[in-house]
């Protein structure tokens, strides 16, 4: 198209050409499409888009033109204006999508690296599983009573029924202080008796703790290790109501299909009493019956030492050894595992709820 | 207590076949503990044949004697040739028939025999001792059979040699004396499989003459209260025990010995009557069973001469020179118990417990006097402990012996002995018999089923407390028969008048009669019903405070270590404590494990660091551990606790009186860290623990046991055995609750411990229950920030100069952290510059600055006021 009638000055007005908008369209698209980063893109956009801009000048010389063809032109440098707008936007998109790809990329690490500066802490198992035990039986309303481990001769043994010449206290390797009367406890069945003396039935407790026996460390024995125990006192508690209930420790221990067996045993503490075994379907070497604990009903002996009538009321205990049960539940082949410290072996166990 | 199935079988008819397993339950089921049960006819595998010698050929060259034997082993061989065997014993001739394992066979502990060249010969098989076969000791040649074996070449050798039993090894629980017996055992197995027991304890037995077998005074008829003895004279002194007897006895785990001491212990074993055959040729005179006096001596058959205690029951023979009464021995000072002017004698023997040297049946001995008497089972008890001579018989006395059996024990001794050894049997019997009669004992005929929640019927309850030998009568006085219980109420009886058999010395109370019905009848039979506890009260507030410090130590990298509290009195001169330091008076143990190690902990830290140096001693380097336990502080000036019965509850002064005696055992928390809290990496390099870290332990733990911090104060200390420049004491509410720290370098040293090791120790139980916290008043507005760093002297606390900026802040002050501690030539002498952050906020409104400003200045004005602390720049 051609101006050269038009009664114009064709100089003034060139860059209203279409074919010059069209050329400052395309120079500005092919400037945009060979900036790789925002600021060069920046740079052009001023170029093309800024007030010295072939588009920007085209838009001044529209005021030179006959008004008739105003419109027109203004159209034209809209348009021209538009295309170069859009092109430097697709093209800010992209290279901002770039270069974010490329921080991105920049800012790769090895995530393998180890960060351990924080060595971890742990707790024995031997307090993770009394504590265990005793939220199970906290949960059913029992109480979690506590007593001191140099005990007296009469709790630890008198009032449970073993008199001073009891077989049973020869059995019980126990270790005496250097003044008479006092022990360290050998059982924890002494915090029953303190226990009974302390308080009214209904009684609900489980005691947890450290109890000590002359036995030389070795893979199998402790001279110092943890029982938990259990008592209920109450009216018309029956033996039913024992098995009941370490029916239920079982299977809250080691799942559902776990479950108890007695065997008759004696305990000075308790008449009758019983051994009871567990069936531990998670044994390393196959589902069997592994030894637990003893239980019986209390002795109504040890409940009128403690100044309860066992004409009104029965009750039963039981206890086990917690290092006995962390062994056959995690396998552990050695007592000297539990008892000497080793980091290794308690961090493997980390801190549970 | 080991014991072979025949032998028990001969009382009760058990079943032909009765599995190991079968064997184990039922004995499980009745309480009887089994160590072992071992079918001897599966110990030796393959053939294991009768030889009879044919051939003996020495061949020489070699180190010691070697034999080439050709035996005959009848068809067992396959072949019926003799077998070529080669042997190195020499204690058998030709003819002798020898048990031989055949090619093929393994003996016990797995010792697989095949055929061999050895010494130049085929050897095809081997000829067998004792030992080999598992059957005894004696391996000083092989085994001859004696001639009066009836077998041919051939023949099963097991039978001859008694692998054709079961031994079962079980353990009796302190109150079934009477099952320490194939008596007791066999009733046991009769009411597991409910077949018929025929009981030896019941057999006929003379009774007492009025001339005595031998004459005997017993002067304490409570610590043995009967005596009875009978004499065989004339017996062969050469005569052997019989084979079956050994055999019994070796399978019993009993040594043999000669024939009357393996008739004593033979009818120890089968009847639980333990006895004891005396040389009548060694007493001298009158028998008198008494109590030692102090000074007595006796040299018991062990070969130890025993000082005796006036508690030991001794049987004494008054007619030997030197007895108690006075004849001037070394014996002779106390005179004679209960005895008066009479003769006490000399102690022969350690009654019940263990006879002396001197009266012992010997290998000359052909008159021999059986003593078969009943022993308090306290007394027994007592001697047995003080001598620590727990004997076979001492073991059964202390749970308890069957009074009736000492005249059937004799009869059956007297019986025997004539047998095997030929002699005769005096006509005399001497009985001193002042047993009480069995106590009746009165039960709610319903209890068992009330203690058990099951429902027994009353003739089931009768029925098993009968099985066990119990007499059973219903409570208006009728006996109850096996069969109808004439006289009953139609509702059953209300209660049952039980008379517990002579061998049941444990049953004496209604839960002993419970727990035998429930027994019998079955634990297995008891239902599973869980009781529903009354509401409690959940953990108590210390036993919270515990889990939380634990927990939060456990999660800030130490691990829990529970150390054995025993402790050496040295430990306290490695930690450095004062001479005088109150921690050096520890609880003693009377029979401590290690007698280096007597005491028993004042501190946990000694302990812990015990389990430190083990970890580091293992080749950790960086470790942290914590531990929360009991100390063991004694009281002053306490003596032994006020006895108190068991009849009836102790009041509560009482209680406490004794309680009170106990060492005060408070709750305590340690911990240690050695080597480095953070170790080097790839991000740099690590941290090493040190002061800092066990003083920040203190406060960790103390915000775990919900104590604010405005309620502790920190403060330098000096305190063994922490490093005097670098220990800081805790207070809270201005009672001192522990020390933190690094620990001395010359405890350390003296520990063999690496060097800054840091250490905390606090006492849980002296820390204030935790308040509920009351929540913070949370603003909206903007904070003002200011930093401020004072110049002031190096040895103000860090601590008290932020408490004195805290305070002279005043309420608009939310937080105040020192960020900075400098120390510069240019800041002055033993000054130092200590940098805060504070941050100011209002509840109600943006604070302008002015009012921040205001705010700071009053902050270090209050420093400086206590300080003389300067704005540093200003």
């Amino acid at each position: 198209m051609t101006y050269r009638n038009d009664p114009y000055d064709p100089k003034q007005v060139a860059l209203l050409d279409p074919a010059a908008l069209a050329a400052a369209v395309a120079d500005a698209t092919a400037a945009f499409e060979a900036a790789t980063d925002p600021d060069g893109l920046a740079e052009l956009r001023r170029q093309h888009l800024g007030d010295r801009a072939p588009v920007s000048l085209a838009r001044r010389e529209i005021g030179a033109l006959p008004p008739a063809a105003k419109s027109d032109a203004g159209k034209r440098v809209n348009e021209a204006r538009r295309s170069i707008e859009s092109a430097h936007a697709e093209r800010l998109a992209v290279v901002q999508a770039a270069q974010a790809e490329r921080i991105l990329a920049e800012e790769r690490v090895d995530v393998t690296l180890p960060y351990d500066r924080r060595p971890r802490g742990a707790r024995h198992p031997i307090s993770t599983l009394a504590e265990r035990i005793g939220d199970l039986f906290v949960g059913m309303g029992y109480e979690i009573a506590e007593g001191p481990e140099i005990e007296l001769e009469w709790t630890n043994f008198d009032a449970l029924n073993i008199p001073p010449d009891h077989p049973a206290r020869g059995t019980m390797d126990t270790f005496y202080l250097d003044v008479p009367g006092m022990v360290l406890r050998t059982h924890t069945s002494p915090v029953q008796a303190r226990t009974m003396l302390a308080r009214k039935p209904p009684i609900y407790v489980v005691c947890p703790g450290r109890v000590y026996r002359t036995d030389e460390l070795d893979a199998t024995h402790s001279p110092v290790f943890h029982q938990v125990e259990g008592l209920v006192v109450d009216e018309g508690i029956t033996m039913a109501h024992l098995r009941g209930t370490l029916d239920h420790l079982a299977k809250a221990m080691f799942g559902a299909e776990a479950r108890t067996r007695w065997r008759p045993h004696y305990f000075p503490f308790t008449e009758p009493s019983g051994e009871f075994d567990v069936w531990f379907a998670q044994h390393r070497d196959g589902p069997r019956w592994v030894e637990w604990g003893g239980c019986g009903m209390v002795n109504p002996r040890v409940l009128r030492a403690c100044g309860i009538d066992p004409d009104v009321y029965s009750g039963f205990a039981f206890g086990m050894g917690i290092e006995r049960t962390l062994m056959f539940r995690h396998g552990i082949g050695d007592m000297r595992d539990m008892a000497e410290g080793d980091v290794r072996f308690t961090r493997a166990f980390g801190v549970e709820v | 207590m080991r014991i072979p199935l025949s032998w028990l079988r001969e009382y009760v008819d058990l079943p032909a076949e009765l599995s190991p397993e079968e064997l184990d339950q039922a004995l499980v089921n009745l309480g009887i503990e089994v160590e072992s049960i071992v079918d001897l006819r599966t110990t030796v595998t393959g053939s294991l044949v009768v030889g009879e010698v044919l051939e003996i050929e020495e061949l020489t060259g070699f180190k010691k004697p070697i034999r080439f034997c050709r035996v005959d082993v009848g068809a067992a061989n396959g072949s019926g040739e003799p077998q070529e065997i080669v042997c190195g014993a020499t204690n058998f001739v030709v003819g002798d028939r020898v048990v031989v394992i055949l090619p093929g066979g393994v003996l016990p502990g797995g010792f697989a025999i095949g055929a061999r060249k050895t010494y130049g010969r085929n050897s095809n098989g081997m000829i067998c001792s004792v030992r080999e076969l598992g059957i005894g000791d004696d391996h000083d040649g092989i085994l001859v059979l004696p001639e009066d074996v009836p077998a041919k070449p051939g023949d099963d050798a097991r039978p001859l040699v008694g692998l054709d039993d079961v031994i079962v090894e079980v353990e009796i629980t302190p109150d079934r004396g009477y099952a320490l017996s194939v008596r007791g055992l066999a009733r046991e197995l009769s009411h597991a499989f409910e077949v018929p027991f025929r009981d030896p304890g019941l057999a006929p037995a003379t009774g007492a003459t009025a001339e005595p077998a031998y004459p005997v005074r017993v002067l304490d008829t409570v610590g043995c209260d009967r005596f009875a003895a009978r004499v065989v004279r004339g017996i062969d002194p050469a005569a052997e025990s019989p084979k079956w007897m050994r055999q019994r006895l070796t399978h019993a785990g009993i040594r043999t010995i000669s024939l009357p001491v393996d008739i004593t212990n033979y009818l120890m074993v089968e009847l639980g009557q333990p006895m004891h055959a005396f040389d009548l040729a060694a007493l001298r005179g009158e028998l008198v069973v008494r109590r030692a006096v102090p000074g007595e001596r006796l040299t018991t058959l062990d070969g130890v001469d025993r000082a005796l205690d006036p508690e030991d029951l001794v049987i004494c023979d008054a007619g030997l020179p030197g007895g108690a009464s006075g004849n001037g021995g070394t014996a002779g000072d106390g005179g004679v118990p209960n005895g008066g002017a009479s003769n006490g004698g000399v102690p022969i023997s350690l009654a019940a417990v263990m006879g002396g040297e001197t009266s012992e049946v010997a290998d000359s001995t052909t008159d021999v006097l059986f003593e078969a008497a009943h022993w308090d089972p306290v007394v027994v008890g007592r001697t047995a402990r003080r001598h620590r001579l727990f004997s076979e018989a001492a073991k059964r006395w202390e749970r308890g012996v069957d009074p009736a059996l000492p005249l059937v024990a004799l009869e059956r001794a007297v019986e025997l002995l004539t047998t095997y050894g030929g002699g005769t049997a005096g006509a005399e019997v001497l009985d001193i018999d002042h047993v009480r009669p069995a106590q009746r004992i009165v039960i709610e005929a319903d209890l068992p089923a009330r203690r058990a929640g099951v429902a027994y019927e009353p003739e089931r309850t009768i029925a098993l407390l009968e099985r066990v030998g119990c007499a059973v009568a219903i409570g208006d006085g009728r006996t109850a028969t096996g069969n109808g219980h004439g006289g009953r109420h139609a509702s059953g009886p209300d209660t049952l008048v039980v008379t517990p058999p002579s061998w049941r010395p444990d049953l004496t109370d209604p839960a002993d009669l419970v727990e035998e019905v429930i027994r019998l009848d079955g634990y297995d039979k008891v239902p599973s019903v869980l009781p529903v506890a009354p509401p409690g009260r959940g953990l108590t507030p210390e036993q919270r405070r515990r889990r939380s410090v634990s927990r939060t130590l456990a999660e800030n990298g130490y691990v829990e270590a529970l150390s054995p509290p025993f402790v050496a009195p040295e430990l306290f001169d490695r930690l450095g404590l004062p001479a005088d330091d109150p921690r050096r008076n520890a609880v003693r143990l009377a029979n401590p494990l290690a007698d280096t190690e007597p005491l028993m902990r004042t501190m946990l830290l000694g302990t812990l660091l015990g389990t430190l140096r083990r970890n580091l001693g293992r080749g950790h380097r960086d470790v942290a551990l914590y531990e929360i336990g009991m100390v063991f502080l004694p009281r002053p000036h306490t003596g032994a606790p006020p006895a108190m019965g068991v009849d009836h509850r102790p009041s509560d002064e009482e209680f406490r009186a004794a309680d009170a005696v106990l060492p005060d055992q408070p709750w305590r928390v340690a911990a240690v860290l050695s080597g480095e809290v953070e170790p080097a990496g790839w991000w740099g390099a690590g941290r090493p623990a040190g002061w800092a870290d066990a003083v920040e332990a203190g406060r960790m733990v103390l915000a775990a046991a919900g104590i604010a911090g405005d309620r502790i104060v920190v403060r330098q200390t000096a305190y063994a055995p922490w490093h005097p420049g670098r220990c800081a004491e805790f207070r809270v509410d201005d009672v001192l609750v522990g020390h933190a720290g690094e620990l001395h370098p010359a405890a350390l040293a003296a520990l063999d411990l690496p060097a800054r090791t840091s250490a905390l120790e606090l006492d849980l139980d002296a820390l204030p229950p935790a308040p509920v916290v009351p929540a913070p008043q949370i603003s909206g507005y903007p904070p003002a920030l200011i930093d401020v760093a004072l110049v002031l002297d190096a040895d103000v606390p860090a601590d008290e100069v932020r408490r004195a900026l805290a305070e002279g802040a005043g309420e608009l002050l939310e937080s105040i952290r020192l960020f900075d501690v400098y120390e510069a030539e240019q800041l002055g002498r033993g000054r130092r510059s200590l940098a805060y952050k504070l941050v100011f906020r209002a509840p109600d409104r943006t604070l302008t600055g002015e009012e921040a400003v205001a705010a700071r200045d009053a902050a270090v004005a209050e420093a400086a006021r206590r300080f003389g602390a300067v704005l540093r720049g200003a």
